[in-house]
Order: structure tokens, then sequence, then C-alpha cells
């Protein structure tokens, strides 16, 4: 159990890292929000799918309820962070931002 | 006008108001169920949300869930009308449809990864902005059909307009090309789009 959820923890972490990275490495304002937007969501669901079974190590109502809790928070980031980043590419094109070409400099 | 009307109610015969009351009672069953449907699924979160399971929390918990439930079932499922005997097939449709999106958001993080750390990275992608029709119809699978495409590979959705046109941001060609594709048609298996 223990090693399973070192493993999705450090897993996790990779991918969190590499959306640092991504947001600082990428040309322009769209394609930042690619790593901005997908890696922290895998990010987040294998840190915390590896908290929510960390925590059913001493099976127990109540730990089997905070799990349940950690779940929810997954399927709420799940519905959340594609429409938060779908709101705010929106609002580049509405601003008028031309997404960046190839060959062109990074922004 | 008024007088023309009052004819055309007399006309009606027994089994036409016989129709009509049916179809009232059918009205009321239909604000009844997203009610009730809203209700439990607001009550199931109150019990996980709390974890207390005496009489003043469970009591507490059914008048808030009704409260919310009132004010808005007609949000959480809209004006389309649903039929109970069809839910829990689409439910379980559903659920099937999860893994493979799950498969699909993992493969296209490990790619957007791949890109990230790529030295020559500004070499490989080729950002645009592309538009197609979705032949997607209810305005829900629209949504999940949106939201799946910003959670997979290289692509972000833009805009979607009324009639079910969808601009997308795709950062190569690789992933351009996989747009709509494979997964428009589970999509639309999931909600019964066939």
């Amino acid at each position: 159990m223990i090693i399973v959820v070192t493993i999705l923890l450090i897993f996790g972490l990779i991918f969190f890292a590499g959306g640092a990275v991504g947001i600082l490495r990428f040309p322009d304002f769209y394609t930042r929000l690619h790593p901005a937007g997908k890696l922290d969501t895998l990010g987040s669901l294998l840190m915390l799918i590896g908290l929510a079974l960390f925590n059913l190590h001493h099976l127990s109502l109540a730990n089997l309820l905070t799990s349940l809790k950690i779940i929810l928070i997954v399927v709420f980031i799940f519905l959340a962070s594609p429409t938060a980043i779908h709101g705010i590419v929106d609002a580049g094109v509405r601003a008028g931002l031309a997404p960046w070409k190839k060959g062109e400099k990074r922004r | 006008m008024n007088v023309k009307n009052q004819e055309h109610q007399q006309d009606k015969s027994p089994h036409e108001l016989n129709r009509a009351n049916s179809s009232r009672r059918s009205r009321v069953r239909k604000h009844l169920t997203p009610l009730l449907l809203t209700f439990f699924m607001m009550f199931a979160l109150w019990i996980i949300l709390s974890g207390k399971f005496d009489v003043f929390h469970l009591s507490l918990g059914v008048i808030s869930s009704a409260i919310v439930a009132f004010f808005s079932a007609d949000l959480l499922f809209g004006n389309q009308g649903i039929k109970v005997i069809n839910l829990p097939a689409s439910w379980i449709r559903f659920i099937r449809y999860v893994p493979w999106l799950l498969y699909q958001i993992f493969t296209a993080n490990l790619y957007v990864l791949y890109l990230t750390f790529h030295p020559r990275m500004m070499e490989l992608i080729d950002p645009r902005i592309i538009k197609f029709r979705s032949r997607l119809k209810g305005d829900l699978s629209r949504v999940t059909f949106a939201n799946s495409i910003t959670l997979t590979p290289g692509t972000i959705t833009v805009y979607v307009t009324l009639d079910g046109v969808f601009s997308v941001h795709a950062i190569d060609k690789k992933s351009r090309e996989g747009l709509p594709g494979e997964m428009e048609k589970r999509i639309a298996r999931a909600f019964g789009e066939e």
C-alpha cells in the first residue's frame, strides 16, 4: 500500500513540475495554457488518489468518509479545470491576441 | 378572437379533455422527477460532507437539500425532459465512457510532458485554431465534448456556438488530425445520440 501511494505521489509531483516548466518554456499565451491546464489536472488526480489510498490505511467509517471527500475534490477539479481554461482562452481570443505561429520569436 | 376561442373549447370532445388531463399529469411528473433526482444527489453529498448520522444533522440535511432542489432542479437537468426508465442505462453508458477518457488524458499528459522537456520544442509545435461542426445535439453532450477536448491531446476548446461549431486551439499537426474523431463517436454513444 505504502509503495503504491509513494509511486502515485512521485508521478503526481513529476506532472506538477512539468506543468510549471511548461508554463515557462512554451512560446505564447495559448500554448502556455496547455501544460497549465492538463498537467495540473493529472498531477492533482494522481496525488489526491494517493492521499485517499493512504487515508484508508486504518479502515474505519471516518477514514472512508475522508477518502470520499478527497475523491469529490478530484471530481470537481475535473469539472472546473477545463471550464476555467476555456474561459481564459476565450478571453484571449476576444481581446484579439493572435496565436503564435511556427517560426516566430518567443513572446 | 375571444369568441373563436370559446367555440373551440366547446368543441372539445370528452376524449380530448381526457388527453389534456393526462398531459397535465405528465407535466407535473416532468417537474417532479428532476426535483427528486436533485434532492437525492444533494442529500448524498450532504451525508458525505457532514459525516454525522444523528437525527438532528440528517433533518437539517433534508431541509437544506429540499430548498436547494426546489430552487435549482431546472438548472441541473435543463428543460429537455428526462425519462426515468432510460436513466440507469444512460448513467451506465456514461460511466463506461469515463475509463476511456482517463486513459486518453493519461496519454495526452505524457505527450505534453514530452513536448515540455524537449530541447527543440519550438520546432515541434505548430499551434493553430481550427473550426469544425459537431453532430452532437444536446447541451450536456456538447459541454462534455468541449471539456473532454480540453483535457486531451494538445487541444483546448476556445468557443462553441449555439449550432454546434467548435473552435479548438490545437498545439500541433498530430493533435489536429485527431478531431472530432473517435471521442465524438463515444460521447454520442454515451448520451444515446447514435
